[in-house]
C-alpha cells in the first residue's frame, strides 16, 4: 500500500487493520500463523519480510502460545500487538486475564466469528462476549474505516497511565474483514504523532531494575485487591477513551463516543445493536422516521467497561427498547448485551421496557426487513401500553 | 418461542441513498467472480463514488457455484447484507441458470448479463428463462482470444459497463492501464483491455 492517500482507498477489513498496525509499527507482534487466524497477520507478515516495519515478529505453534508470548514480550517493555479470531480467541482464554492482571498494555485485533460447533466460520460475537469478564478493554467498530481507527486509538488508550490494560478491538467477520469498502488512512507521521513513544513500566528487560512479574500470590496475598485495583482502572477508562476519542476527531474529523445515538432524543422506540448491523439499523429508522414513526438506536462501541450511565441516560425517555444480540448467553435472560441494557435501565423512573431479540448466530444474514420486523414488535408494545414477555425473540430464523 | 414472522416479500434496500445500485454475481469457483466484483468497486472509488463488494463466503472449490455482491453509490453506503433484489444481475456461467434460480429476488426490469455464445432469445428459450432485461456476451471465447484464458471476468466487466453505463468505458480502460500495469507485464494488459474493449462492443441485447 503506498505511504499516504488524500482520498479513499478501497481495502478490506483486515487490509485496513494491516495498515494501521504498519503505521504503529509495534515492537513485537506475537500471532499464530494459521486458521483460524485472519489475513491480519498474513498481512503484517509481508510488511515484516518487506522491511516496511521494525516489528520483531514472532511465530507460535497455537493462539495460547500467541497471548503468551505476547504477555511475555510486553511485560519484557515492548510494544506488543496480536490478532485472532473464533476458536483461536477461545484457545487464548485463560492467558487473556493474565495479560489484564498484570496490566499489560497488549492490543488486539479480533475478527468477530462463531465458536463451534457446528463447526462455523462465519460472523457473529461469541468469541469476544465470551471474553466480556476477562479484564480486557473491548471496542467494537461498525465498517472499515472505525476497525482502522479503533485500532490506532486502542494504542493509545492501552497504554495511558490511567489503564494501563490491554484492549481488544473487534469488527465483523467476513461482513467487514472479507469485504471491500472505503478506508481514509493517516499519514504515516500524523499516527507516529498520535499514538507517540512507547514507554515501558517496570520492563523485566531493564537489569538495572529487576522485577518479579506473575508471582505465587497466595492465600494470604493481595489477589482480592489486585482485582479491585483492575476494575478501577476499567473506571478510569471512561474518561481516556472519550480524551483519546476527542484528540483523534481534532487531527482526522471523525467523532466517536463510548456509544453512538442515532434519531434518539425524540425516539418513543430504539434498538440497541453492536457492529455492522447498527449500518442497517440506521437505515431501517431512517425509513420509519418518514413514515412518522419514532424510532432511533444506539450503536455500542465500547463494551468493556460498560457506560451503564449513559445508556440510562440515552434510553430512559424511550418506551421499549430492543436489544439485539450476535452471541448467546445460554440459559440467562437473554444475550449479553440484553443483559447489559436492562441492568443499566433497572433505576430509570419511569422504566422503559427492554426487549431481547438474537440474530445473526452463525453469520445468518440480518436483512433491512428483519429490523424493521423486530422494530414491529416494538411499535406494537408501545402502542399497547402492556408489558410484552421478556422472552428471546429470534430474527430471520428458520422456521422448519 | 418467539420467532419474528419474516415476510415473504422484502422491500427494496436502500441505505446508500436514491443512487445505490445493486448487482449479484452468480460464477463458479475459478471464473473471478470476486476479483470483478472488487474491480467494479475500485472503478466506482475511482469515479468518487462509495462501494463495497463482498463474496458469500463458502468452500472454496474450482467449479462450485459462488455468489459475489458489489454495491455502489453516490452516498455513504451503510447496509451490510447480502443482495436480496439486484438490480443488476451477472452470471458467468450459464450452466448455473439450470442449478440455481439466478433471478430470485431481482426486480421485473432487472439487467440480467449472461455469459453465453448464445443470443438472448436462444438464451431464454434453452433455459426457459423468463424476466428481466437479458444481455448475453461470449465472455469465455473473448477471453480465450485476447488473454489466452478461459477467465471470463474482464470481459464481464466490459459488457456490464455497457449494459449498465454506470461507468465510461475509457474509465475502464485507464484503470485497468494503471492497475493491471502494476502487477503484469504490458503483454498482459493489453490483452484485458482488449478483453473489455471488444465485450464493450460485442454484448447482444434483446
Amino acid at each position: 500500500m503506498a505511504e499516504t492517500h488524500a482520498g479513499p482507498i478501497a481495502v478490506t477489513g483486515n487490509e485496513a487493520v494491516a495498515e494501521a498496525m504498519r503505521q504503529i509499527n509495534p515492537d513485537v507482534v506475537c500471532a499464530y500463523p494459521i486458521t483460524p487466524q485472519t489475513e491480519v497477520v498474513q498481512l503484517y507478515a509481508q510488511m515484516v519480510a518487506d522491511g516496511a516495519v521494525d516489528t520483531e515478529f514472532v511465530t507460535v505453534e497455537s493462539e495460547h502460545s500467541a497471548m503468551s508470548a505476547a504477555i511475555g514480550a510486553a511485560a519484557g517493555g515492548a510494544r506488543t500487538m496480536t490478532a485472532t479470531s473464533s476458536q483461536g480467541f477461545a484457545l487464548m482464554w485463560e492467558l487473556l486475564y493474565v495479560a489484564a492482571s498484570y496490566r499489560l498494555p497488549i492490543v488486539m485485533t479480533t475478527v468477530n466469528r462463531a465458536l463451534s460447533g457446528p463447526i462455523n466460520i462465519h460472523c457473529d460475537h461469541s468469541d469476544t462476549m465470551g471474553g466480556r469478564d476477562s479484564g480486557w478493554l473491548q471496542i467494537y467498530g461498525e465498517n472499515h474505516q472505525q476497525a482502522y481507527d479503533n485500532c490506532l486509538q486502542s494504542v493509545r488508550i492501552a497504554e495511558h497511565m490511567d489503564v494501563r490494560t490491554p484492549v481488544m478491538h473487534m469488527y465483523d467477520g467476513y461482513v467487514i474483514s472479507g469485504a471491500i469498502g472505503p478506508l481514509v488512512i493517516l499519514q504515516d507521521e500524523k499516527v507516529r504523532d498520535f499514538i507517540g513513544p512507547f514507554k515501558a513500566i517496570n520492563p523485566m528487560l531493564d537489569v538495572e531494575h529487576p522485577v518479579t512479574v506473575g508471582p505465587f500470590d497466595g492465600l494470604h496475598g493481595w489477589y482480592f485487591e489486585h482485582k479491585v485495583a483492575q476494575n478501577r482502572a476499567m473506571d478510569r477508562s471512561f474518561k481516556v477513551i472519550q480524551d483519546v476519542a476527542d484528540e483523534f476527531a481534532e487531527i482526522t474529523g471523525r467523532h466517536y463516543g463510548l456509544l453512538e445515538p442515532y434519531r434518539l432524543d425524540d425516539a418513543e422506540i430504539a434498538i440497541v445493536v453492536i457492529g455492522s448491523t447498527a449500518g442497517t439499523t440506521r437505515m431501517v429508522v431512517d425509513k420509519l422516521r418518514a413514515r412518522g414513526v419514532k424510532a432511533g438506536m444506539v450503536r455500542v462501541r465500547v463494551f468493556r467497561p460498560f457506560p451503564h450511565e449513559a445508556y440510562a441516560k440515552a434510553l430512559e425517555h424511550v418506551k421499549v427498547v430492543g436489544v439485539m444480540d450476535r452471541a448467546d448467553s445460554f440459559g440467562a435472560q437473554g444475550g449479553p448485551l440484553f443483559l447489559e441494557i436492562r441492568a443499566a435501565l433497572y433505576d430509570s423512573d419511569p422504566r422503559p421496557q427492554v426487549l431481547p431479540f438474537v440474530y445473526g448466530l452463525g453469520g445468518r444474514d440480518i436483512f433491512p426487513d428483519n429490523i424493521e420486523q423486530a422494530f414491529a414488535v416494538l411499535e406494537e408494545t408501545a402502542r399497547s401500553g402492556k408489558r410484552a414477555t421478556s422472552e428471546r425473540r429470534y430474527l430471520n430464523l428458520r422456521k422448519d | 418461542m418467539n420467532v419474528v414472522p419474516n415476510p415473504d416479500r422484502m422491500p427494496p434496500a436502500s441505505g446508500g441513498g436514491e443512487n445505490l445500485t445493486e448487482i449479484r454475481w452468480h460464477a463458479r469457483g475459478g471464473q473471478g467472480a470476486v476479483t470483478a466484483a472488487k474491480m467494479v468497486a475500485e472503478l466506482a472509488l475511482g469515479q468518487g463514488k462509495y462501494f463495497q463488494a463482498f463474496p458469500e463466503y463458502g468452500p472454496e472449490r474450482s467449479g462450485a457455484p459462488i455468489v459475489a455482491f458489489t454495491r455502489v453509490s453516490d452516498e455513504p453506503i451503510q447496509i451490510y447484507c447480502g443482495i436480496e433484489h439486484p438490480a443488476i444481475v451477472v452470471v458467468l456461467d450459464a450452466s448455473l441458470i439450470a442449478a440455481t434460480d439466478v433471478l430470485k429476488g431481482a426486480p421485473d426490469d432487472a439487467i440480467v448479463l449472461v455469459n453465453s455464445e448464445m443470443s438472448p432469445a436462444q438464451l431464454r428459450e434453452h433455459y426457459g428463462l423468463a424476466g428481466g432485461r437479458l444481455f448475453t456476451i461470449a465472455a469465455t471465447r473473448i477471453a480465450m482470444e485476447t488473454i489466452k484464458r478461459p477467465i471470463p471476468n474482464t470481459p464481464m466487466v466490459g459488457a456490464l459497463t455497457r449494459v449498465t453505463g454506470l461507468f465510461p468505458i475509457e474509465k475502464v480502460v485507464e484503470f485497468l492501464r494503471y492497475e493491471f500495469g502494476k502487477k503484469f507485464p504490458p503483454k498482459v494488459v493489453e490483452g484485458n483491455i482488449s478483453a473489455i474493449t471488444r465485450s464493450y462492443e460485442e454484448v447482444q441485447s434483446e
